[in-house]
């Protein structure tokens, strides 16, 4: 099939609705309505109000009604209607469904899928365009992925639909409509956990996932006519970490720039530094940087403040450059 | 029709939580349980009548507080008093403690500690019970305290709205912690508050078991028949401190007249006596069920002291289930 993001992530719910009778889908909006991005439109005309639940306005109770319904059996899918309304439920996730398989030593899990589109760059300002991904990132129990292309993201729901437990799967919503490409129509999966190359390169080694992989490769691609071979890999998922692609990577490439939109501070950047000071010192030739939102509370409306949030591809082709040059 | 024997079971349950959670009290300062405990002792009646309205595949979920509805839906008591001493033995194999109870053969999913974390849940179960068909009714315990709750709002309109077989139970013992209720709400009607949000409601005397167990009842019958959630308040009072194995009336925020008042109407000597008054009870059936549940209890002190620590190395199972069983699951 030829999609882009929104209609991969409607093609592999449809799918997955269809194939299992025990995925619920509920949340805000999802059901008349369809999802204010349309993805689950018409769901509720063909799966019925049992399954395409449109939800009260209480982002705890879907949470934690979704962890209920997993610990019966059922596999929950619950949307949050745009990543910033996800704080009510910050409790009912990181306080309940991470701990739901460790504090019953394993006799029940919490197979539940908790969706929700993220992200700037849309002109959302303060409350419709932040990225969550750290402020989950610290919690073990909790996987967290954050597919950028229309491949991955079927394969990557496929797999977090049949994970036994739960797993935060974030859209940015600026690579809804991206772009479109032909993906495979069987329900295929994509392992949790594993980095994709989506350039491969000699002279440095991006890591990056989400909306700013697409940028990371538009600058690779511009710094080629130069002589610069940069590897791009896509995380794809955020938590677990896939360490030996990096770690390989580094390996060819001993240098390092991580790029991400959310902020730089305690972020994701810092914990893959980390991980490469501890584990690869010595393959590093230049000091590793970080690109990464700025440490501001959130992204400003106009698009002067917006666009000094969020990195251009001319900015990562500058720091691509200057770590080569290093 | 209540049978005589159905009542001297829920007498029993009673005894037995308050011999359990008496036995708790005397050996706390022993400090080998080192884990919190939020005693029931003052509370059993509505434990014991609320339980015995569900079937042992119905869903519990409780509180902090929650060994005497651990008890009284069944809970295994080895396990938990194991659990309590942080044994490999326990009903989550030392990993939870007095406030992380869980026995699944008998519907109790989960008791959690943080107030007002388990009505969503608890919703959830019930939930999914509606979508499966299963029939089982979900019973949720909680306090006055959880009423201040944002999710309890969220919880109520959601289970009325979905009209969901589960049953709110309200243990309104008048103290969040230290914090008497009049400085915490204002003079309003809880059963009220849960009426408005659709849902069947009642107030009921927390001493009296067997009017627990009828409300209850009719409440887990239209639960059952598709008629809707229920939410019963239940007034009551701990006579222990907050959390351990003592008595805390000096420290000011609560009366010695406070209390005695409220252990004049103990649940359990009311039934006792109730029990002996109309010969459903003779004094040699209480003292053997006395003599055969200490028996009980301490083989269960017993075993559990003797019980290994978890090892070590189970820190890290059952963080997630292995990866690849994930995708072969797909």
């Amino acid at each position: 099939m030829n999609v882009n993001n929104v209609e991969a992530v409607r093609a592999t719910l449809h799918d997955a609705l269809t194939r299992d009778e025990r995925i619920v889908i509920l949340g805000e909006d999802v059901g008349a309505r369809g999802n204010v991005f349309l993805i689950t439109k018409d769901f509720l005309q063909e799966f019925g109000p049992q399954r395409i639940v449109d939800t009260p306005l209480s982002e705890s109770a879907i949470i934690g009604v979704a962890v209920g319904m997993a610990m019966d059996g059922l596999r929950p899918i619950a949307e949050i209607q745009f990543a910033d309304f996800i704080f009510p439920a910050f409790n009912q996730i990181v306080g309940e469904a991470a701990k739901t398989r460790y504090r019953s030593n394993g006799d029940y899990t919490c197979p539940l899928v908790i969706r929700t589109p993220y992200g700037g760059g849309v002109r959302g300002a303060l409350s419709h365009s932040i990225s969550i991904e750290a402020l989950f990132y610290h919690v073990p129990g909790l996987k967290i992925v954050a597919p950028a292309f229309p491949a991955d993201v079927r394969g990557l729901l496929n797999a977090a639909i049949a994970d036994p437990d739960p797993i935060l799967f974030l859209e940015h919503k600026k690579t809804y409509r991206l772009a479109r490409t032909d993906i495979a129509d069987e329900a295929y999966t994509i392992p949790i956990g594993q980095a994709d190359i989506k350039r491969s390169g000699t002279d440095l080694t991006v890591v990056s996932y989400g909306y700013f992989v697409h940028l990371a490769l538009e600058a690779a691609a511009k710094l080629s006519s130069e002589d610069i071979s940069v590897e791009v890999i896509d995380l794809r998922s955020i938590r677990p970490m896939d360490k030996t692609t990096i770690l390989q990577s580094l390996s060819k490439t001993h240098r390092l720039l991580i790029i991400h939109e959310d902020h730089a501070f305690g972020g994701i950047g810092a914990e893959i530094a980390a991980m490469v000071a501890s584990e690869a010192l010595f393959e590093l030739d230049a000091p590793i940087r970080r690109l990464c939102g700025p440490d501001v509370p959130a992204m400003g409306y106009a698009h002067a403040l917006e666009d000094a949030y969020m990195i251009s591809s001319e900015q990562m082709a500058t720091a691509m450059r200057e770590m080569v040059q290093f | 029709m209540t049978l005589i024997s159905d009542k001297l079971a829920r007498f029993t349950t009673m005894l037995r939580i308050r011999m359990v959670e008496e036995m708790i009290a005397a050996r706390y300062d022993e400090q080998e349980m080192r884990c919190p405990v939020h005693l029931s002792i003052g509370q059993e009646a509505i434990a014991a009548g609320v339980c015995a309205a569900f079937t042992r595949s119905d869903y519990l979920f409780s509180t902090h507080r929650s060994h005497a509805h651990y008890l009284a839906k069944g809970g295994d008591l080895p396990g938990l008093i194991a659990e309590i001493y942080g044994r490999n033995t326990g009903c989550v194999r030392g990993r939870g403690g007095s406030m992380h109870l869980c026995d699944l053969d008998v519907g109790i999913l989960a008791t959690m500690p943080i107030v007002g974390s388990t009505l969503p849940i608890a919703t959830g179960a019930a939930f999914g019970s509606k979508l499966l068909g299963d029939q089982r009714v979900t019973v949720v315990f909680f306090g006055d305290g959880t009423t201040e709750e944002g999710v309890f709002s969220e919880s109520l309109n959601f289970a009325a709205l979905q009209q969901l077989p589960i049953v709110f139970i309200c243990e309104n013992n008048l103290y969040s912690v230290y914090s008497p209720l009049e400085v915490r709400q204002p003079a309003r009607d809880r059963v009220a508050l849960a009426a408005a949000h659709g849902i069947t409601a009642a107030l009921g005397d927390g001493d009296d078991v067997e009017a627990i167990f009828s409300l209850t009842e009719n409440a887990v019958a239209r639960a059952r028949n598709g008629g809707g959630p229920s939410f019963l308040e239940f007034a009551t009072y701990r006579w222990r401190e907050h959390c351990g194995p003592h008595y805390d009336n000096d420290i000011g925020y609560r009366s010695e007249a406070e209390f005695l008042a409220w252990q004049q109407r103990d649940p359990l000597a009311r039934t006792e006596r109730e029990l002996l008054a109309s010969g459903e009870l003779c004094a040699a059936t209480l003292s053997d069920i006395k003599a055969s549940l200490q028996d009980e209890i301490e083989t269960a002190f017993t075993a559990a002291r003797e019980a290994p620590f978890p090892d070590e190395s189970t820190l890290f199972t059952d963080l997630f289930v292995p990866t690849e069983l994930c995708v072969q699951a797909a």
